[in-house]
């Protein structure tokens, strides 16, 4: 599927305002920075113009974050220069950059939790602002771009998609003449995309330049008007997107065709996992309650749950992965045993295996080697008396690191010291290496590139094949219609009926993200299969 | 880095003690000397440091095992105390009923009921945490003035030495209750071998098998803990029961060895100055067995020092300078400190939430 470019999009007629012949808001020349024997931006050439929206394309690990951060200040390049409006300007720091009108929202959000929307932002403004004119300004700047936010909640209470919108706010209060926007939309449902694009246009369409980095290749052709390509750190070109084909970006930015996974079609076995009418009340007054969830997943079958994260999605899966066991016994059953309220460590044992959201303190212990984070889920290395055979647990380590392709620099490396693309690829290693019989995955994929993305969708495609029920939750609709064979769709708690993949649309189950599935469920898409 | 910061602070913490001594118009070149010199010198004082490292390692092992596992026990004194109370309870009725025992027949008896003791003192905590959710820090700390108290009314009234004119103490112990000595003529008994014995055998369970391992994934990740269905139940009664269980020993080991009786003194502080043994000790148990030496120097110089008429109140000072230096050099070695007005980057540099 793809988010094909709207009219409104990227015809000629609504391109950027440039000034021919006038200097570009940012540009940079020769910018070359490096770690060690790592050169991580290579002799780095970048023009923006201003009203431009420009992408930067990108691998994990191309050198986009390194870019970003020496544009905003912080960090230094050791060779190269930077100039703005078309003088050479030196950004020693996040605070000379936001002083030249520069504005960066970032992938992972520096929000405190206990604080509000107002608060948050007001902490990095000067002290002698007064609490209620920022909350005042936030509602003007939301009203301005058509955001919805109330600057008097707490930020522990509202969604991922919320938090980037107090990003943004935040980043806009400054009026910044050139925006920079780090894989913006990974959290986003379509239409949140679309609603996020508008305001984007909108923005630029005043002259504020907008760096925008990403590596889906229809939203950089559906809103970009130029994009750089970046592999190995060195720039490998620089296009109008609206020219080209997601192939050829593709091929732009890995170097090869992209990897696509093969997918037979498939042969559901017997009900492994089955959620019957489970209600759960929140646990505290900010989670989603689950209101009458009902699942299945048989064996041999990938079934997806789309959704906008903060929908109930960490509920559900804390309740089938058993860390919250409060479930009625019977309202999770596993190959027709009530599994309801046993702890994560007995499900595991009848072969439920379960990778979380969140890699670092939850998948993993950050500070633990990649070995010992093995001992999380797999006991295959514990001799009596509880003694750990090291040498097994190496070995065994070892093993999943090869058969995964993990890059790390051995099994005793820590789990932090792994970029997030191949902690993933352990985590979810370890899990399909224990040849489970009901695997749950909560998004796959967040924030791993192409490559690495492609492998691990074959991984649990190849999983399904053997026989194994597959759930997968993920904020990536793109994803959840390569791999899955059915699709749930979870709103405010409460689940949809399930829809065979090959008979849904995106705008469907965009609709259905908003919880709007009643009206045409009995007319479109009766459910699939009886209840067992 | 990880013996960065405790030699910083015993760095800073001579050169304060130094300071200290100038302003007391002593001689502080002699003066330190007592402190970190004179307690290795010689047979009589090398054993005297052995007698103190011994409850020092005990404590402190207990200790680092909890804090490793995120239960903040503060009280090993009030274990300690009830382990006095336990071993010294046994050995007085021993005594007192003229009960033939032999001194290594003896000694496994006074293990075990110090630790008895000691972990049911221990266990209270552990319960009010599972059952209210009570604090740990406040309840341990607590309960380590219930005991002192406690221990003071069983030594003004029942368990009072009746030929003692009234003093607060039990009788003294039959020669036959108390630990085997190491060495003839000196006090220093069994105790010390198997409290290393003990930080051997701390160190192979943290880091060699399954269950020191959750406990310590417990303490650094609780999320993957609960992922990983490790019991948080599980690890704060192990964790309890444990480091009760071997202040309860030292506690046993100190009124049946050197002390021979029960008295109001038994609280010596041993598990508090533990506390900052684990830390320094870098709540390792190897760690815990040097940094034991140091802070047992300190004590001993402390008793020496009063030759000098230099108070021994100053061993306590010293301890809290060691372990306040090294948790602020810890502070300055993970974080930077940046004044004026930081702005956003300031906050996103401190701990963003994701």
């Amino acid at each position: 599927m793809s988010l094909s470019a709207s009219p409104d999009g990227v015809s000629s007629g609504t391109g950027p305002k440039r000034h021919e012949g006038g200097a570009p808001r940012l540009e940079l020349r020769h910018v070359t920075k490096r770690y060690g024997h790592v050169v991580a931006n290579d002799d780095v050439a970048l023009a923006v113009a201003p009203g431009e929206i420009h992408a930067v394309l990108g691998e994990n690990g191309a050198g986009k974050s390194t870019l970003m951060k020496i544009i905003y200040g912080a960090v230094h390049p050791d060779a190269g220069e930077i100039l703005w409006d078309g003088r050479p300007v030196r950004i020693g720091s996040p605070h000379d950059a936001r002083a030249l009108g520069i504005a960066m929202v970032f992938q992972h959000f520096s929000l405190f939790e206990t604080l509000t929307v107002a608060e948050n932002i007001w902490l990095g403004l000067p002290r002698s602002t007064k609490l209620r004119d920022v909350e005042a300004r936030i509602d003007a700047k939301a009203r301005e771009y058509g955001l919805e936010l109330d600057p008097t909640r707490h930020v522990h209470a509202l969604s991922v998609g919320e938090r980037q919108r107090v990003e943004i706010v935040r980043a806009l209060l400054g009026d910044p003449r050139l925006l920079i926007l780090d894989e913006p939309t990974s959290v986003l449902t379509p239409q949140a995309v679309e609603k996020l694009f508008v305001t984007l246009r909108q923005l630029a369409a005043t002259g504020c330049s907008i760096l925008y980095i990403s590596h889906k290749l229809d939203e950089i052709r559906a809103l970009c008007h130029r994009c750089t390509v970046l592999r190995g750190g060195k720039v490998v070109g620089s296009t109008d997107p609206t020219k080209e084909t997601i192939a050829g970006l593709s091929r732009l930015m890995i170097g090869a065709d992209p990897p696509r996974v093969v997918r037979a079609p498939p042969h559901p076995g017997v009900m492994a996992l089955h959620v019957l009418d489970l209600s759960l009340p929140q646990v505290d007054r900010f989670g989603v309650p689950l209101d009458r969830v009902t699942l299945e997943v048989r064996e041999g079958e990938i079934v997806g749950i789309a959704g906008v994260s903060g929908n109930g999605q960490q509920q559900l899966l804390a309740a089938l992965s058993g860390e919250d066991p409060r479930a009625p016994a019977n309202a999770v059953r596993l190959f027709g045993t009530p599994i309801g309220r046993l702890g994560s460590g007995a499900r595991r044992r009848l072969g439920l295996h379960f990778v979380p959201e969140e890699r670092l303190g939850r998948g993993a212990v950050p500070g633990l080697s990649l070995a010992q984070n093995l001992l999380l889920t797999r006991r295959e290395a514990i001799r009596g008396f509880g003694w750990i055979d090291r040498r097994h647990l190496h070995g065994q380590t070892k093993g999943i690191l090869g058969r995964f392709r993990v890059a790390a620099p051995g099994t005793r490396a820590a789990a932090r010291s792994l970029s997030g693309g191949n902690l993933q690829k352990y985590i979810v290693g370890r899990e399909i290496d224990a040849v489970p019989k009901v695997l749950i995955v909560a998004q796959p994929t967040w924030g791993v590139d192409v490559g690495a993305a492609a492998q691990i969708r074959a991984e649990l495609v190849a999983l399904r094949d053997a026989g194994c029920a597959v759930l997968v939750a993920s904020d990536d609709l793109d994803e959840l219609f390569e791999i899955s064979d059915r699709l749930y769709v979870i709103a405010r708690g409460r689940l949809s009926p399930p829809v065979p993949t090959a008979a849904a649309t995106v705008e469907q189950i965009g609709q259905w993200m908003s919880g709007l599935w009643e009206r045409e469920q009995e007319t479109v898409h009766p459910a699939p299969g009886a209840n067992a | 880095m990880t013996l960065l910061s405790p030699i910083l602070a015993l760095s800073i913490t001579v050169l304060v003690a130094g300071t200290l001594f100038i302003a007391l118009d002593k001689d502080p070149v002699r003066a330190l000397s007592l402190f970190l010199v004179k307690p290795f010198q010689g047979t009589w004082n090398l054993t005297e440091l052995g007698l103190k490292i011994t409850p020092l390692i005990l404590c402190s092992l207990g200790l680092a095992l909890c804090f490793r596992a995120n239960v903040w026990n503060i009280g090993a004194e009030g274990q300690f105390v009830f382990g006095a109370i336990g071993g010294g309870g046994l050995a007085m009725w021993v005594t007192t009923h003229g009960v033939e025992v032999s001194r290594w027949g003896f000694f496994p008896f006074v293990i075990v009921a110090g630790a008895l003791a000691g972990a049911a003192w221990a266990a209270a905590v552990a319960y009010c945490k599972d059952r209210f959710h009570a604090n740990e820090i406040l309840v341990s700390l607590m309960l380590v003035y219930v005991a002192n108290l406690f221990l003071t009314w069983l030594v003004v009234d029942p368990w009072k030495d009746p030929a003692g004119w009234g003093m607060p103490k039990t009788v003294s112990f039959a020669a036959s209750t108390t630990i085997p000595r190491m060495f003839p003529g000196m006090r220093l008994h069994w105790g010390l071998p198997l409290a290393l014995l003990a930080a051997a055998a701390m160190w192979m369970f943290l880091f060699r098998t399954f269950k020191g391992n959750q406990l310590q994934i417990g303490g650094l990740a609780p999320a993957a803990a609960r992922y990983a269905g490790f019991s948080p139940r599980a690890a704060l009664w192990t964790t309890l029961l444990t480091s009760g269980a071997l202040a309860g020993v030292a506690g046993a080991f100190e009124v049946v060895g050197p002390s021979g009786q029960l008295n109001q003194g038994a609280a010596s502080g041993y598990g508090f100055t533990a506390i900052v043994v684990a830390f320094v000790g870098r709540l390792n148990p190897i760690g815990c067995v040097l940094a034991s030496i140091l802070l047992s120097a300190f004590r001993r110089g402390g008793e020496l020092a009063q030759g000098m008429q230099i108070p021994p109140a100053l061993t306590g000072v010293f301890e809290g300078v060691l372990l306040v230096t090294m948790l602020v050099c810890d502070t300055f070695i993970h974080h930077r400190v940046r004044f004026g007005n930081g702005g956003p980057a300031a906050a996103a540099s401190s701990r963003p939430t994701p």
